[in-house]
């Protein structure tokens, strides 16, 4: 429960200050060069994915498939690549920050005019999206670098104890 | 509640209610057979989408022309169709659901035109885009004008003056912060609308809501799950395949309070026996998308209802999936049909569900007289069992191998035929009386089907499964097909393949000619008895919506929506992978963007003069 706390509080305040630093840039090099039980971070820090020579994808990354295929792709369809009612997010996470990504994922989005009635759920409250937000985030960072095919990962290193521990915690 | 509505209405004697009651019914019965209108959604109250009109037949259909187009301004997903009451046409867009009066004896000006005020954060709790799938009529009776019923995406049930569309009444039927929205078309039966609610992944407890039609005020509310009091149910004498279904039948078949998040939502299409007195509807998936948090029957999830209109009591209910691990709601459209099975001829009720059977009942009684897949691709189970002495009766024999269940969490299921969008979803089919067939729009799709933990949060999507859907393998590759189906028997007669899903609503006529429209934009018209094709027009968007049929000053038009969406837009959209391809072969399959895109357009069709007046 601390944790969960702890993981919403730092995404919120994120949402709160970030956007107005980080506008419409995408990340930088998605090069894992660290790793921590199982979990890749690039050289700035940000989460990434890591898929080995023979295929095999991180479990966070896969963890993201997942919880896309069950919260997200109900509007923006499957493998991040966009439908008729939302937009494609391979396509958003190449020109967003990671800051901009949280914050529209808590705080959701409006753009409601004469040609346009498109709306992004706040997601701030909801534990299936904030407990793996990460995940999600490098799932589509993968399928916007071209890395990860379409469809679900054939291979996948397995959950560490850190990430069972951390999805128990928040979960509740 | 807000009345804006002349008190009077509230005031009329018992006695004057009943009277008013037997009329206002019968007005409507009278009114859904003259042809020349198009006065419900489902064409009439048995849900035939039948039309007894013949200038376009079979042999002068393929000259079909354009004769009117008209934008309705939003680029959505059209579900639903017009409705055509004399010189009147009335129809509702996708959010924020702006609905027109259009004259069709003048220019097709816009009459009246109603723009409702919505909190657009409600577009953020729709599951599969922000469709409508139409406007109801009722007849005006006393101080009661002509009224047009729109359930808005916010739940909002409006009544509007069909004469100036200035609001008679509003009621409020359910709460988009818990995740309850509205999709559906709501139904007249005698003095009340009857109108049902979505929200099936938000975790919401589904129920069907009667208003007064005079005054908006609540008459009675028919949960899906829960107690007796809440559901409706009369322990002695609601059955259950012939059965009485006993106290506490729902809440004992889940586990602690989980009914409270139980699902059932009922945002498909109803219809009503007026010499029974009974209304028919059937209720959506059970909670969570992961079975393994919720063991137990889920009871009335997945259940077609038979109800009384006056008072919501149930007769009798049949449970078709029971534990669901698919997403197979059972909400498609009840066509009513006297049928002749085994010599007899039977009041039935025929129901293809999309957990891939098509269901044919006694209406009077809730009997189960045939269940047969009608894609021979369903493979969950192998058969519902007939025998009625067997503990098993009435249930589907799950396949273990496509248990999402018996495989359990985490478990990725693969080669599940149908997907979760079901061998066929809401599109409603069409019945003719003439050839005694169903004409159904179907998907051809299967999927693979993981589910996992998931927490509940009101008004957040409530899912838990991740899935990939696909064409149904060892097939012809496409994604739909649109099939003529004897529910006497439970045979197909015949079966056209599609490209993509068929996500358009049916019409049948008595030209012997059976109109469709597809994903990519076609209108299409086939032979009645054999399924050939005579005629296809492509409009600016997919079909979605409805084909509907109306004559006016002597001539028959066949009207449909373009405007691609729904759940079909989203899920097509980027074309589907094949994972039986291996690895690097995927996206092999159409996508339905290089078809076509978003768009809101009504294209109404017509013979030219010079054949029409050689008749």
């Amino acid at each position: 429960m601390l944790l969960k706390q702890t993981m919403l509080t730092a995404a919120l305040a994120l949402a709160l200050c970030g956007p107005a630093v980080a506008q419409s840039t995408g990340p930088g090099d998605p090069e894992a060069v660290d790793e921590d039980d199982g979990r890749y971070y690039d050289a700035d820090g940000l989460p990434t994915f890591n898929i080995a020579e023979d295929g095999t994808v991180d479990f966070p990354t896969y963890s993201g498939f997942r919880r896309y295929h069950a919260e997200c792709h109900v509007c923006h369809g499957p493998d991040g690549l966009g439908s008729t009612y939302a937009p494609s997010l391979v396509q958003s996470v190449r020109q967003k920050s990671y800051e901009t990504f949280v914050e529209v994922v808590v705080n959701g989005r409006e753009h409601v005019d004469s040609g346009n009635r498109n709306v992004m759920p706040a997601f701030g409250t909801n534990p299936n999206v904030m407990c793996y937000l990460d995940d999600i985030y490098t799932y589509l960072r993968a399928r916007a670098q071209g890395d990860l095919p379409r469809g679900r990962p054939a291979n996948t290193e397995p959950k560490s104890d850190t990430f069972s521990d951390m999805e128990n915690a928040c979960m509740g | 509640m807000r009345k804006l509505m002349l008190r009077s209405a509230c005031l009329l004697s018992a006695t004057a209610l009943v009277t008013t009651t037997a009329l206002a019914n019968d007005k409507l019965v009278e009114m859904q057979e003259n042809a020349s209108d198009w006065v419900m959604q489902t064409g009439n109250y048995a849900n035939w989408r039948w039309s007894e009109l013949d200038q376009i037949n079979k042999d002068n259909v393929g000259e079909l022309q354009v004769a009117w187009t008209m934008s309705t301004g939003v680029l959505r997903g059209h579900e639903g169709g017009p409705l055509v009451i004399g010189d009147m046409m009335y129809f509702t867009t996708p959010f924020p659901n702006n609905v027109f009066a259009v004259d069709l004896s003048d220019e097709h000006i816009i009459k009246w035109k109603y723009e409702p005020q919505q909190d657009p954060n409600v577009i953020g709790v729709m599951c599969c885009d922000t469709v409508n799938r139409g406007v109801t009529f009722a007849p005006g009776e006393g101080d009661r004008p002509d009224i047009i019923l729109l359930q808005q995406a916010d739940t909002t049930v409006v009544a509007l003056n069909a004469e100036t569309g200035e609001v008679v009444w509003e009621a409020v039927n359910g709460d988009p912060a818990k995740g309850e929205t509205a999709t559906m078309a709501p139904i007249v039966v005698k003095d009340k609308v009857m109108v049902g609610i979505s929200g099936g992944e938000y975790g919401v407890q589904g129920h069907l809501t009667a208003y007064d039609l005079n005054t908006g005020e609540q008459a009675w509310r028919a949960y899906s799950t829960g107690p007796d009091d809440q559901i409706l149910f009369d322990p002695e004498n609601t059955t259950h395949l012939g059965e009485p279904v006993g106290a506490d039948s729902s809440i004992k078949t889940w586990e602690g309070d989980q009914w409270q998040l139980g699902g059932g939502t009922t945002w498909g299409w109803f219809s009503y026996d007026p010499e029974l007195d009974l209304i028919y509807y059937g209720s959506g998936n059970p909670g969570t998308w992961n079975p393994s948090q919720r063991p137990g029957d889920n009871r009335w999830s997945m259940t077609i209802f038979a109800r009384n209109p006056d008072d919501g009591m149930a007769k009798w209910v049949y449970q078709m999936t029971p534990h669901d691990e698919w997403d197979y709601d059972g909400v498609n459209e009840m066509i009513l049909a006297d049928l002749e099975i085994d010599g007899q001829t039977r009041k039935t009720l025929v129901h293809p569900d999309r957990n891939g059977f098509s269901y044919t009942l006694d209406r009077e009684t809730g009997e189960l007289l045939v269940a047969e897949k009608f894609d021979p691709a369903v493979n969950w189970a192998t058969e519902v069992v007939m025998d009625p002495s067997s503990d098993q009766h009435g249930r589907p024999q799950v396949v273990e191998e496509f248990s999402t269940a018996a495989n359990g969490e985490d478990v990725n299921t693969t080669g599940i035929c149908p997907a979760a969008l079901g061998t066929k979803d809401q599109q409603p089919s069409a019945f003719s009386p003439k050839t005694k067939l169903f004409y159904i729009p179907t998907n051809h799709v299967c999927m693979d089907y993981e589910p996992f933990r998931v927490s509940y949060t009101a008004g957040q999507p409530y899912v838990g499964a991740t899935l990939s859907m696909y064409p149904a393998p060892d097939s012809h590759g496409g994604m739909g097909n649109f099939i003529a189906w004897d529910a006497a028997v439970g045979e197909i007669k015949w079966s056209l393949p599609e490209r993509f899903s068929v996500w358009s609503g049916a019409l049948a006529t008595a030209g012997d000619v059976v109109f469709y429209g597809t994903l990519e934009g076609y209108l299409k018209a086939v032979d009645a008895e054999t399924g050939d094709e005579l005629y296809r027009f492509k409009t600016p968007s997919g079909i979605i919506g409805n084909v509907t049929t109306y004559e006016h000053g002597d001539k028959q038009y066949v009207a449909v929506f373009s405007g691609v969406g729904g759940w079909a837009g989203i899920g097509l959209a980027a074309g589907l992978t094949d994972p039986t391809a291996g690895l690097g072969a995927v996206g092999g399959y159409a996508s339905l963007k290089n078809y076509t895109d978003l768009g809101g357009q009504l294209t109404v069709f017509a013979l030219p003069d010079r054949v029409t007046s050689g008749q």
